[in-house]
């Protein structure tokens, strides 16, 4: 979080903390990221490894894997999108609320890798809007870690958390105290 | 197996002294009446392997090959049948296992399998129109619609060739063998435009 982010000074404020609603429902949203392991290839294996013990990804904030769309807000798209598949990964990604992020893992996933072919589609962003790319064939699972990371930091920096626009609609989410 | 056993019962086989296992060429008209009698008295109780075949400058175009395993003499027999009409019989009545191969054949070469009892594709969406491994079928694709048209109509998506060039199968030393297919053949690359 960046220091101008909040304001805090215990002599005048005493227990009370001023900022930004932004910066808290950012700071929120960042550190509980549900992802959404939509695993089609090798890829996959390596983000299971980031979400074992070795790895970890639970240290960042991150590691309520959800295999249900419902319950996710960040779909991991880790490996080769054919276009057979590209068809259930959109639909996937409608069915996500709202507010969502794609992170295309590895080369496949990115651009379609070294499948250049009659089957396969030629990065997962020509049907759903990708917020991190993260290269590699398959990545590491730090460089994945990374990838999250860079995520956070996005997520931290985006404006407006309160009002976004959905397809023509605008959303807006009200705090309630 | 005594290669004659096969020859003698079903008089339309050719013996095609395969290097490295009995080969023979049987009729279609044969095939299921062959791999019962392989089956059942000669102990090739395993089908391990059913593909197509495209075989350039032969009368028939494409072709089945299937590969019998006896799990009790340990060894290895091939058939080969001509798909005359791009039709064949169906083996999935003899051998479960041959369904899904069936399948896939049908699904990259257009080979119609008789008999089969799910006779859909298998890789690509029910509603492709092409047959990707025939050696007409160019290695990036041919344009055709997204296979979901609502995805379609949201993403503006079509299924399109995909550019070769740099690409890993581009080789640039002309074509390895006449029998084999190659990138180079394309009839059209990024630099030089699909006329």
């Amino acid at each position: 979080m960046v220091k101008s982010d909040f304001g805090y000074n215990s002599k005048v404020e005493g227990e009370v903390i001023v900022t930004r609603a932004d910066a808290v429902v950012n700071w929120v949203r960042s550190n509980s990221v549900w992802p959404m392991p939509m695993g089609l290839a090798c890829c996959a294996i390596e983000l299971m490894a980031a979400g074992g013990s070795r790895f970890d990804i639970s240290r960042f904030g991150m590691e309520v894997m959800r295999f249900s769309p419902r319950q996710a807000d960040c779909m991991i798209v880790a490996g080769t999108v054919t276009y057979k598949m590209a068809e259930v990964v959109r639909r996937i990604y409608d069915q996500m609320a709202e507010p969502k992020w794609v992170v295309a893992m590895g080369a496949c996933a990115s651009t379609g890798g070294m499948y250049r072919s009659y089957a396969t589609l030629q990065g997962v962003d020509n049907i759903v809007p990708v917020d991190i790319y993260i290269s590699g064939c398959p990545p590491r699972p730090e460089a994945l870690l990374d990838g999250m990371m860079l995520l956070q930091e996005k997520i931290r920096q985006e404006g407006g958390s309160l009002r976004r626009t959905f397809r023509g609609r605008t959303i807006e989410t009200k705090i309630v105290s | 197996m005594d290669a004659a056993a096969l020859t003698s019962r079903f008089p339309a086989t050719q013996d095609l002294a395969g290097k490295d296992m009995p080969t023979f060429r049987v009729a279609a008209g044969d095939l299921l009446a062959a791999v019962r009698f392989l089956r059942d008295e000669h102990g090739f109780d395993l089908l391990a392997d059913l593909c197509g075949l495209e075989l350039q400058g032969r009368p028939v175009r494409f072709g089945v090959v299937l590969h019998l395993l006896s799990t009790t003499h340990k060894e290895y027999v091939r058939l080969h049948v001509d798909a005359v009409g791009d039709r064949v019989p169906s083996v999935s009545s003899l051998h479960p296992g041959a369904n899904w191969h069936e399948r896939e054949a049908y699904d990259m070469f257009g080979i119609v399998f008789e008999g089969h009892p799910d006779p859909r594709r298998i890789l690509m969406w029910d509603s492709y129109p092409y047959h990707p491994l025939r050696k007409d079928f160019p290695l990036a694709g041919i344009e055709v619609p997204f296979p979901a048209a609502d995805v379609a109509e949201v993403t503006g998506q079509k299924v399109e060739p995909a550019p070769m060039m740099g690409g890993p199968f581009v080789s640039h030393g002309g074509k390895l063998s006449e029998g084999e297919p190659s990138a180079l053949d394309q009839s059209w690359t990024e630099e030089k435009p699909k006329a």
